[in-house]
């Protein structure tokens, strides 16, 4: 009983730790898409903050400031986006497929100039990786059955950046359906002419938009090398912005759904390291490539035919030009 | 001696270029306190262009803008609704899954929460409602609301934040009779609270039923000011138009020949497989006019496109020239009909007529591009395809005369002509025509009508199709009455006025 109980809590620990970095993707997709800029460049910048969050962690020695250079980082890139898209009405597709390509080579690259450790960054020290949040009362809870547990494996010891990014999902729903800037958002992206003609900028709101997705991705990079991993390897990010996007559709841009995607698509994954190797009942042990693609084969089927119809915020993709 | 109130907006010298085209030259008018003031002009006379700049949504080249007397800065919409001049545009701008309230909230929330705002923006939208008979269900989303309760929603959304004169761009052009009324019926009582209403149209009836005053427009100027009590449509028209205009079309009886096109008990379901048509017969003989009447909706569309070839037939028979088309696929599809000489001037000429992003040039040829003439060994003959397009422009005056101009750049008139050029200079024995004239100015009307009887006088058998009655009454010789799918009756213009046949159009005669 208490072993099917661990194993439980272990899957769930394994799905929250791997949803992170999906969520706080996700979530960037949805600030940008809901406003009307779509945004496959999610990658791009995940890859960059991560390489600069690693990178700057073990430079200085503090975390932190590398929290801080992957949000620059990320930020600066999202500002690249929106100078293409929104100031010059460019195809948004095309200028994030720019920024994925630009950093899947620059980031190993300045690695490599920096650290000559073949497009890598040194593993981090302890202290260099963002910290676990130690809570009070494990030992005086441990013995209670079933509480005891899941305080002990779940809840204690958990890093930082996962209890922010719940912080980011509940804000952001907040935001979305209580703020005025929450009414704004999704107003440009469903009618930018609306929003223009009720004395608006169109512009400045999606800047802002392009702003809050670059922070959160910078953040899902930060965590991938200085709180999941311990340093920046190459392409480590690994279609995560992608995954990203599609739970976003899934989700079909709204938060609570979208977070339910991301944490499907983590539970696969934290499943499939489970299954590797071991023999299954009537087919017996699987090759590990076909148990790995497992999240990936859900994704298709997901976005082939179980999500119905997902309606886009209807401006998106679309430049605002003003008509005559 | 008091000196009389100033108007409630003046402009005054208001030039505009768009490139090379001067849309707006030396542009004054002046608009009265707690009035309804008219501005009218044919499609790019520039009367939606002055409003835009009085709105702040484009900015003027030289002139400027007086409200109550005081020149003001209006650079952008906001600097507008401060000066309480609000703006309902032809394309409404609303959000569509928004509610009511989230619409008119949108850029005077009253906090950084909605929470607060919404409590107040809904006791004063009751009262507004009350007040104005401008109701509307304020939790529905605005896209599930009917299109005359959208542009309530305008209205409410102009009011809401303050404004005092209120800018109506082309109000109608969407709307029923009946949603008409409403409308007007809110802009009289806006007027009796001392509201200044601007109402911009090409619609000279309105004119006259509503406004106080007419300024109107003709290629980029002013050209008259006038009370509406002390003019008519006739005048109006000449001025708008710059020449004498016809409002009625001037023909001859009608000299039916033979039976071109004979429909039996006729079916056409629509996409989704619901019964649209429900068993029409009737003939077109050559040499006459025969409109189908009808509130829009109730099957004409799908009759229409069905006999072009566009739509499968369910069940009936379609005789051209006494042979049965119908179960027939070989000869019975848009391409196969063109070859048996019927032309097809389709409802939506934007979507259907032509291609908006291809030349003038190429659009002339649609559907016929395949015959020899336009056809080298492996290229297109572009020469002739230039010439056959000169020669159309020509004849149906279309401007500018241009064509290697993409269609979209065209105003809706010229799109309507080079359509109605490319179908009717072929000689079709029969010609399908769905709303020749909707979105088209009325100097534009008056020839389309012309050419359409010069069609019919040469012996050629015409189905019209309009929701206009107007237009109905004017050019058909026999008028079918559509509804809810049947055919329920046939009157000729003599015998029928529009109470008649609106009764007849609503099912109820």
């Amino acid at each position: 009983m208490d072993d099917i109980l661990i194993l439980a809590l272990l899957l769930i620990d394994a799905t929250i730790r791997v949803a992170t970095p999906l969520v706080l993707a996700a979530f960037a997709g949805l600030y940008c898409e809901r406003a009307g800029v779509v945004d496959i460049g999610l990658e791009g910048k995940m890859l960059a903050g991560a390489f600069f969050a690693a990178a700057v962690a073990y430079s200085t020695g503090s975390p932190w400031l590398g929290l801080l250079a992957a949000i620059a980082a990320s930020v600066t890139l999202a500002l690249v986006h929106g100078f293409a898209c929104i100031t010059h009405h460019g195809n948004q597709v095309v200028s994030g497929m720019a920024i994925n390509i630009l950093v899947a080579g620059l980031a190993p690259t300045l690695a490599y100039a920096w650290f000559k450790q073949g497009g890598q960054t040194p593993l981090l020290p302890g202290e260099a990786r963002l910290p676990q949040i130690r809570l009070p009362g494990v030992e005086a809870l441990s013995p209670i059955p079933v509480i005891g547990p899941i305080y002990r494996e779940l809840i204690d010891d958990t890093n930082v950046l996962i209890w922010l990014t719940l912080l980011v999902v509940i804000v952001t729903h907040w935001v979305l359906t209580r703020s005025r800037f929450g009414l704004r958002l999704r107003a440009v992206g469903e009618s930018p002419a609306a929003v223009d003609t009720a004395g608006l900028s169109v512009t400045k709101l999606r800047y802002q938009a392009v702003i809050l997705t670059g922070v959160l991705t910078g953040m899902a990079g930060a965590y991938l090398s200085t709180a999941h991993g311990a340093g920046f390897v190459r392409d480590m990010t690994a279609g995560k912005g992608y995954l990203a996007l599609a739970a976003l559709i899934f989700g079909k841009w709204r938060p609570w759904p979208t977070l339910f995607a991301c944490l499907l698509f983590a539970f696969t994954d934290a499943v499939q390291v489970r299954l590797q190797g071991v023999p299954l009942p009537i087919v017996g042990v699987i090759p590990v490539q076909f148990i790995q693609m497992l999240p990936y084969v859900l994704t298709v089927l997901l976005l082939a035919g179980f999500v119905g119809k997902a309606i886009a915020p209807k401006a998106s993709g679309i430049p605002y030009v003003k008509e005559r | 001696m008091t000196q009389p109130p100033p108007p409630a907006l003046e402009a005054r010298g208001v030039n505009k270029w768009f490139g090379a085209n001067h849309a707006n030259r030396d542009v004054s008018l002046a608009v009265p306190k707690g009035t309804i003031h008219g501005v009218i002009g044919e499609n790019g006379a520039g009367k939606s262009t002055i409003m835009s700049i009085v709105y702040g949504y484009l900015p003027a080249d030289s002139g400027e803008i007086l409200v109550d007397g005081r020149p003001v800065s209006v650079k952008s919409p906001r600097d507008a609704l401060a000066v309480g001049i609000g703006m309902v545009h032809q394309h409404f701008m609303l959000v569509d899954p928004f509610t009511v309230i989230e619409n008119v909230l949108l850029g005077a929330e009253g906090g950084v929460t909605l929470a607060a705002g919404r409590d107040r923006a809904r006791k004063e939208l009751i009262h507004l409602a009350r007040e104005y008979g401008l109701e509307v269900d304020l939790d529905r989303p605005v896209g599930e609301l009917p299109v005359g309760a959208q542009q309530r929603v305008e209205i409410l959304k102009a009011l809401y934040r303050g404004a005092d004169i209120l800018i109506l761009d082309e109000p109608t052009g969407v709307l029923t009779p009946q949603e008409t009324d409403h409308l007007f019926r809110i802009l009289r009582a806006l007027r009796e609270q001392g509201k200044t209403i601007i109402i911009i149209t090409h619609k000279l009836r309105e004119i006259m039923e509503l406004t106080d005053n007419v300024t109107v427009m003709h290629r980029g100027e002013v050209v008259a000011n006038v009370r509406t009590a002390g003019t008519s449509r006739e005048q109006l028209a000449e001025l708008m138009v710059g020449r004498k205009v016809l409002l009625r079309v001037e023909k001859t009886p009608a000299n039916p020949g033979p039976v071109v096109l004979s429909v039996e008990g006729l079916r056409v379901c629509d996409r989704s497989g619901v019964e649209r048509v429900k068993g029409v017969g009737f003939t077109v003989r050559a040499g006459e006019i025969v409109g189908i009447a009808g509130v829009s909706g109730n099957g004409q569309s799908e009759l229409l496109e069905a006999l072009a070839g566009m739509r499968p037939i369910a069940a009936g028979t379609v005789r051209l020239r006494g042979e049965d088309l119908a179960g027939r696929p070989g000869l019975f599809n848009a391409r196969a009909l063109r070859r048996l000489h019927v032309g097809h001037v389709p409802e939506d000429r934007q979507r259907v007529g032509l291609v908006t992003s291809f030349e003038a040039q190429e659009c002339a040829i649609l559907g016929y591009h395949d015959e020899a003439v336009y056809n080298g060994r492996v290229l297109m003959d572009r020469a002739a395809i230039l010439s056959r397009c000169e020669s159309e422009m020509e004849a149906y005056d279309v401007r500018p005369r241009d064509p290697t101009l993409r269609a979209a750049n065209f105003s809706g008139g010229n799109q309507q002509k080079i359509v109605l050029a490319r179908e009717m200079e072929r000689n079709p024995d029969l010609l399908l025509v769905g709303q020749p004239t909707r979105g088209v100015d009325i100097g534009a009307i008056e020839f389309i009508h012309k050419r359409l009887v010069a069609l019919r006088d040469q012996g050629k058998a015409i189905l019209l199709v309009s929701v206009e009655l107007d237009e109905i009454l004017s050019l058909s010789d026999r008028i079918l009455v559509m509804f809810d799918g049947h055919l329920v009756g046939e009157v000729t213009p003599e015998q029928a006025d529009e109470r008649r046949l609106g009764l007849m159009m609503a099912g109820a005669a």
